[in-house]
């Protein structure tokens, strides 16, 4: 719980995570919850929502190793010879989220299994546009 | 499968009567008007009487990003232009892949509401004027770029965590991707207007005699298999998916002449019918229902079928949208021709390849066929409608009683999901 007054965008979502925090929603109304911001339920469309601090902690639930990587990617020195790790984490308050996996080596995919628990990853947040990322526990 | 729809109806019976493509390819002097004015004069050649330009009364173009891949947008005017279509109203759909199959929907409800009797739809996309980099952050919008691609996916990316899904979960393997590219590419050997008009063992060959006129070591490839698990002939996009896992960059267009039913025999002798529609969207992957499925294309399916009044089993040719093989397995199982889980073996057992006894993407796919994103929806009725009618050339199937058809087109990562249903009329 928590009484900050925000607006319910990725705009608040991204200032959060520059705070080390991961921020949702979870609706007064049906204790629905959203690991991502929105100002209507996505359950039962009430407007009655309020921000929601998840713990960061999670589990693997699928993923991708990507070597053909977007401009922005490439510009962090991902690419063919380098690919990075990109899935699905299911928050363990239950609701899932994209995000980044470090923290593993994403050259050998079979190397990294899905179930892993993992934690967000709070490096490199102070930056214009942080990323959303975690890494195994 | 969605347990119950509503069962809708369409306020009068549509009929397509006229049918025609572009060249799947890269075509480097070509911009979306050449390749639109292309596919209309294929179109208008399916027409046994003919029909004058101008009593075509309204049209919709099925785009996903001119904008982006051209520099050009507010495209639909300028292709009635090259038509001579103006003054008729034209609407460009944007539903990211599957921007044709919406527009073929927009065109159907725009008859069927009574307010046009004849009505062009269709779809282009000029893709290969960028870089493989730009054309993936292009596709990259179609995802939610406020929460997908900021954590670095990207639309193969998305379907490879599809794919790791449907592996953990089911007895999927990276053989069955392979196969299903296979099968596709064999098909679209057969598919004079195929990006890839050729095998993949056709394709390892030439590789090798290349190699050998050029004095290189000739890769020892025994078969196709061997040659897709070659990490220098078939490198990773997204693992689990490789190369030719993926639907390639292609330019083309697409265009079918839709009519009302009452005025079909007009125009041909052979018109097909509009017998079923559906329409879903659905949420980004991290917010699916399943991570082995697409809602969008269940909850279309259940509605395409309930307006056709037809099961999963009276579907006798379809072509689904196999952007990844991947997505070729998901869409049998999502559509109902197989359980969940079951389509790998189905895809093992040649039960989809021409032969069998459920063949899909008799065109050789977006894979092999080519999938130039915003006219593939309508392309896929093509085949249908070429198929229903005995015209599809070497592709044809041999049961000689072919009725029903059955389109799938997704757009993104299924976001959207459009499901036709055509009948021979």
């Amino acid at each position: 719980m928590t009484d900050e007054s925000r607006e319910f965008n990725a705009a608040s979502f991204y200032e959060y995570l520059k705070e080390g925090r991961l921020m949702g929603i979870r609706c007064r109304d049906c204790a629905h919850l959203s690991a991502v911001p929105r100002p209507l339920c996505p359950a039962c469309h009430s407007r009655g929502v309020e921000w929601h601090q998840f713990s960061g902690k999670g589990k693997l639930s699928t993923f991708t190793c990507i070597s053909i990587v977007p401009v922005a990617m490439a510009e962090q020195g991902y690419g063919r010879d380098n690919p990075y790790c990109s899935g699905v984490v299911t928050l363990e308050e239950g609701p899932r989220i994209s995000a980044l996996l470090l923290g593993v080596d994403a050259s050998n995919p079979q190397s990294i299994k899905t179930g892993i628990p993992v934690v967000l990853d709070l490096e490199n947040l102070a930056q214009d546009k942080p990323r959303l990322a975690f890494h195994p526990a | 499968m969605v347990a119950s729809v509503k069962k809708r109806r369409l306020g009068r019976q549509v009929s397509i009567v006229g049918a025609g493509m572009s060249h799947f390819g890269a075509f480097r002097d070509k911009t979306s008007r050449d390749l639109f004015v292309e596919a209309f004069q294929d179109m208008m050649d399916t027409l046994d009487q003919g029909i004058d330009v101008e009593d075509i009364e309204c049209g919709y173009v099925g785009n996903y990003s001119s904008d982006l891949f051209e520099g050009q947008g507010h495209t639909a005017p300028i292709i009635a232009d090259w038509l001579g279509m103006t003054p008729a109203p034209v609407t460009r759909i944007e539903n990211a892949c599957a921007s044709s199959g919406s527009a073929l929907r927009e065109g159907v409800m725009a008859i069927a509401s009574g307010m046009y009797d004849v009505v062009l739809v269709g779809g282009v996309e000029k893709m290969t004027g960028l870089p493989t980099e730009g054309v993936t952050d292009v596709l990259a919008t179609a995802a939610d770029g406020l929460y997908e691609v900021p954590a670095g996916m990207t639309f193969p990316g998305i379907y490879g965590a599809l794919a790791k899904a449907h592996m953990d979960r089911y007895e999927t393997n990276l053989d069955h991707l392979l196969k299903v590219g296979i099968k596709n590419h064999n098909n679209g050997a057969l598919n004079p207007k195929a990006q890839f008009n050729v095998t993949i063992r056709q394709m390892m060959e030439r590789r090798q005699a290349r190699a050998e006129q050029r004095g290189e070591t000739v890769p020892a490839w025994k078969d196709e298999m061997d040659f897709l698990n070659d990490p220098a002939s078939n490198p990773w996009i997204a693992w689990p998916l490789r190369l030719y896992d993926c639907a390639p960059i292609t330019d083309g267009a697409s265009c079918l002449l839709l009519v009302s039913e009452d005025i079909a025999r007009n125009f041909t002798e052979k018109p097909v019918q509009i017998a079923g529609m559906g329409q879903a969207s659905g949420r980004p992957l991290h917010d699916a229902e399943e991570l082995t499925s697409l809602s969008a294309a269940k909850y279309a399916a259940a509605q395409a079928y309930a307006m056709a009044g037809i099961t999963p089993q009276d579907v006798q040719v379809a072509e689904v949208h196999d952007c990844f093989t991947i997505a070729e397995i998901i869409a049998t199982e999502d559509l109902g021709f197989f359980e969940p889980g079951e389509g790998p073996r189905a895809v093992d057992e040649g039960r989809t390849a021409l032969t069998g006894d459920r063949p899909i993407n008799t065109s050789g796919g977006l894979k092999s066929k080519g999938h130039p994103v915003g006219a593939s929806g309508v392309a896929q009725v093509i085949e249908v409608f070429q198929q229903l009618r005995g015209e599809a050339g070497a592709r044809q199937l041999s049961n000689p009683n072919l009725e029903v058809g059955l389109t799938h087109n997704v757009g993104g990562t299924g976001g959207t999901c459009v499901v036709n249903i055509m009948r021979r009329g």
